[in-house]
């Protein structure tokens, strides 16, 4: 489904250009999930953010095939439109812009890529009450203003709600456990797994053993300094969970791809 | 091209000769407490004439495009062909609405129709309310307003004598809306208007009022009006001003309010036609407990110029007044935004808040914004803010990353930005009408 190949990327700083990709590979099939961890700052979030595409990154090197096209030539739009979606780690709050509004506009957009007729009203509203259930979020919610005002958890929740109704292929999920309490981080990761199909793939962002409990990775890569210093099974996460991520750091040698 | 200078003085001396034929015409009316005024007006008006650039209050807008063209008069033979049919789509559509329509300053009869009729409402044409309520009128008229510093309300009060008169009798709610439809008809010629309004709503009344501007044909009209306000204690005004008018029109009008104890005040102004628009909105607190609010958005774009002048005269205790300007501005767009907030000293416990923001979306478009505090009294609660920038690019990739395109996304933020002003409109048809054109024209332009 997607392949990196050799992604190198930098961004425009202050100080100057700064090389923050350095070189990833990754491939992800369908009906697999993938775990990113890695200290902070290691690029994660950069990796999430050249995926879909938002400005300000540079790639100077690598490229990424989704599905046969070329991801890095499209816009944002149109890479969700491919059935790419970003949770994210800090999801920005709109001021008068209704969670309603805003969805029906997504769908709508994305069945017109398509070739679509846009969703009626009706099946509309009944997949806001199914999809909300199925991620504990408060029906309430969904006609306030696009996160204003949602707590740190109740944002997280609202981005796997828009990832359970606009039905992704590959979903991106940036540190969507942190700021959620232990029975919201349950249900979202229940949501998650219901949403799981044979045919869509996730990669989990994650710091945490935890959520990894809940939604199993088939593989676990380290990131450190820009780059996939680690590949291995769920094994893996246990392992860094006890030892930390010294042990990788200090010998880069013993790096396996 | 001419020099500037002798078009604007033909343009002058042709209005102070219209005024001459003006006053001849007159027959009865030449006498009495309006006329006077109207003659002293022209004196002010032939000595200030037209505002320049020089003047601090003018210093960003220049009305010399609108002083070039050779504008007749309606006074001297006019006569509308307008039809039921070329106003459908400027009716709001609810069934009880007070309709008065003006065309190039006369008042339309045949096209206007008013459901608040009683011993104590008057809704309807200035030259109506002289006959019926000419003793209300005179209590009233050009006693708010200063006409000894504007040439162009010197002007206005010289030609007064057509607009709407409002009067609100004590205690009279008044339930159906007044829509007052100002068209400039410029299929033919090129018209310059005079209107005059005069608004008054007695102790505990209530009144909402909308004055909204069109054009029809696409020659060039100038359009300016007065607006004098009288609420009297524990009144409520709510007044809209929408202004619609063609890429050829100009507009320059005054609305002057003068607010007594407890009484509310409410003014939402949206722009988003019109070649050059200024507006001046003053509002004078003379009783304590009155609250005032000013709402503006202007969305603009080619080369559009709209000044907003905006004045709170906090002149007595416990007052408050709450503003909230916000602009679009696109190509070479220009805005202005002056406001005013005076706090006199007897204005103890003043509460004045005021903001003004700004979305450029061209890099060729310019706002000048001045927020103008002076404050006289220690007790009080100011605050101002004034903002100008682009589109919030996190919001912008936010909606693109679930797959609305730019231009979408776009028209959902800004409908979104200007939705706090839109929701001032309490007036749900009116609302509901201004929400459709106000998407419309976002998702028009790019
Ligand atoms: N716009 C930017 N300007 C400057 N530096 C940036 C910018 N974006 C990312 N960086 C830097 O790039 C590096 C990688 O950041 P990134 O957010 O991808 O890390 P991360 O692995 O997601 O970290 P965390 O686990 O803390 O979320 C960091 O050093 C960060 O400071
Ligand atoms: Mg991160």
């Amino acid at each position: 489904m997607l392949t990196i190949k050799n992604l190198k990327a930098k961004i425009a700083t202050e100080e100057g250009e700064k090389e923050i990709l350095k070189g990833i590979d990754l491939k992800v099939n369908a009906g697999e999930i993938h775990a990113i961890m890695g200290p902070n700052g290691s690029g994660k979030s950069t990796l999430a953010s050249v995926l879909t595409g938002r400005e300000g990154y540079e790639v100077t090197e690598g490229e990424v095939i989704f599905e046969k096209k070329n991801l890095l030539d499209e816009s944002p739009e149109d890479r969700a439109r491919l059935g790419i979606f970003l949770a994210f780690q800090y999801p920005v709050e709109i001021p008068g812009v209704s969670n309603t509004n805003f969805l029906k506009t997504a769908i709508n957009e994305i069945r017109k890529s398509k070739g679509e007729e846009p969703m009626s009203s009706v099946d509309f509203l009944k997949l806001i009450k199914e999809k909300a259930k199925l991620v504990g979020l408060d029906p309430q919610m969904i006609s306030r203003y696009v996160n204003v005002g949602f707590s740190g958890g109740e944002k997280k929740r609202n981005e796997i709600f828009q990832l359970a109704m606009l039905n992704p292929k590959l979903s991106i999920l940036d540190e969507t456990d942190s700021g959620l309490d232990i029975d919201a981080l349950r249900t979202v990761a229940d949501g998650v797994n219901k949403l799981r199909t044979k045919d869509n793939a996730f990669i989990v962002i994650t710091h945490y053993q935890r959520l990894l409990d809940y939604i199993v990775p088939d593989f676990v890569h380290v990131m450190y300094d820009g780059k996939i210093v680690k590949s291995g099974d769920k094994d893996l996460a246990l392992h860094l969970e006890e030892h930390g991520y010294d042990w990788i750091t200090n010998d880069k040698n013993a790096v396996t791809v | 091209m001419n020099n500037e200078e002798t078009e604007k003085t033909d343009l002058k001396a042709k209005l102070l000769n219209n005024f001459r034929d003006f006053e001849k015409n007159l027959n009865g009316d030449a006498a009495g407490i309006i006329h006077e005024k109207r003659k002293d007006a022209i004196k002010y008006f032939e000595t200030l004439g037209f505002p320049v650039k020089k003047l601090e209050e003018w210093k960003y807008t220049n009305l010399t495009p609108a002083l070039k063209h050779t504008f007749k008069n309606p006074l001297e033979e006019y006569t509308s062909a307008l039809s039921e049919n070329d106003i459908k789509d400027f009716l709001i559509k609810k069934e009880n609405v007070n309709l008065l329509v003006f065309v190039n300053g006369q008042f339309e009869r045949k096209l206007s129709k008013i459901c608040s009729k009683n011993d104590n409402v008057f809704i309807g044409s200035f030259s109506d309310g002289m006959k019926t309520h000419r003793d209300i009128i005179e209590s009233h008229f050009s006693k708010y307003v200063n006409y000894t510093n504007s040439g162009l309300t010197a002007l206005n009060t010289a030609f007064a004598g057509e607009g709407c008169f409002v009067y609100a009798g004590k205690g009279e709610q008044i339930s159906e809306p007044v829509h007052i439809l100002c068209i400039s008809d410029a299929r033919e010629e090129v018209y310059f208007s005079q209107l005059r309004n005069l608004i008054v709503a007695e102790d505990n009344s209530s009144v909402n009022i909308a004055e909204d501007y069109y054009t029809i044909g696409d020659k060039h009209s100038f359009t300016n009006t007065v607006t004098e306000i009288f609420c009297e204690k524990n009144s409520g005004v709510e007044h809209y001003k929408i202004q619609n008018e063609g890429p050829n029109a100009y507009y320059t009008g005054t609305t002057q309010v003068h607010q007594e104890k407890d009484s509310r005040y409410s003014d939402t102004t949206i722009s988003w036609g019109g070649a050059i628009i200024r507006n001046d909105l003053n509002s004078v607190f003379e009783g304590t407990n009155t609250e005032c609010h000013f709402y503006g958005l202007y969305l603009l774009s080619g080369k559009q110029h709209v000044d907003n002048h905006t004045f709170a005269d906090h002149k007595s205790p416990n007052c408050y007044s709450n503003e909230l300007y916000k602009g679009i501005l696109d190509d070479n767009s220009t805005g202005v935004f002056n406001g005013k907030i005076m706090v006199r000293p007897d204005a103890q416990k003043t509460n004045a808040y005021q903001s003004n923001n700004n979305i450029l979306i061209s890099d060729d478009s310019t706002i000048y914004s001045k927020p103008q505090l002076e404050i006289f009294a220690d007790d009080v609660k100011c605050s101002h803010g004034a903002t100008s920038g682009q589109l919030n690019e996190d919001e912008m990739f936010y909606l693109q990353s679930r797959g609305i395109g730019r231009e979408n996304a776009r028209t959902l933020l800004l409908y979104a930005y200007a939705s706090d002003v839109i929701d001032s409109i309490k007036f749900g048809e009116l609302k509901e009408m201004i929400e459709i054109k106000l998407e419309k024209k976002l998702k028009k332009g790019d």
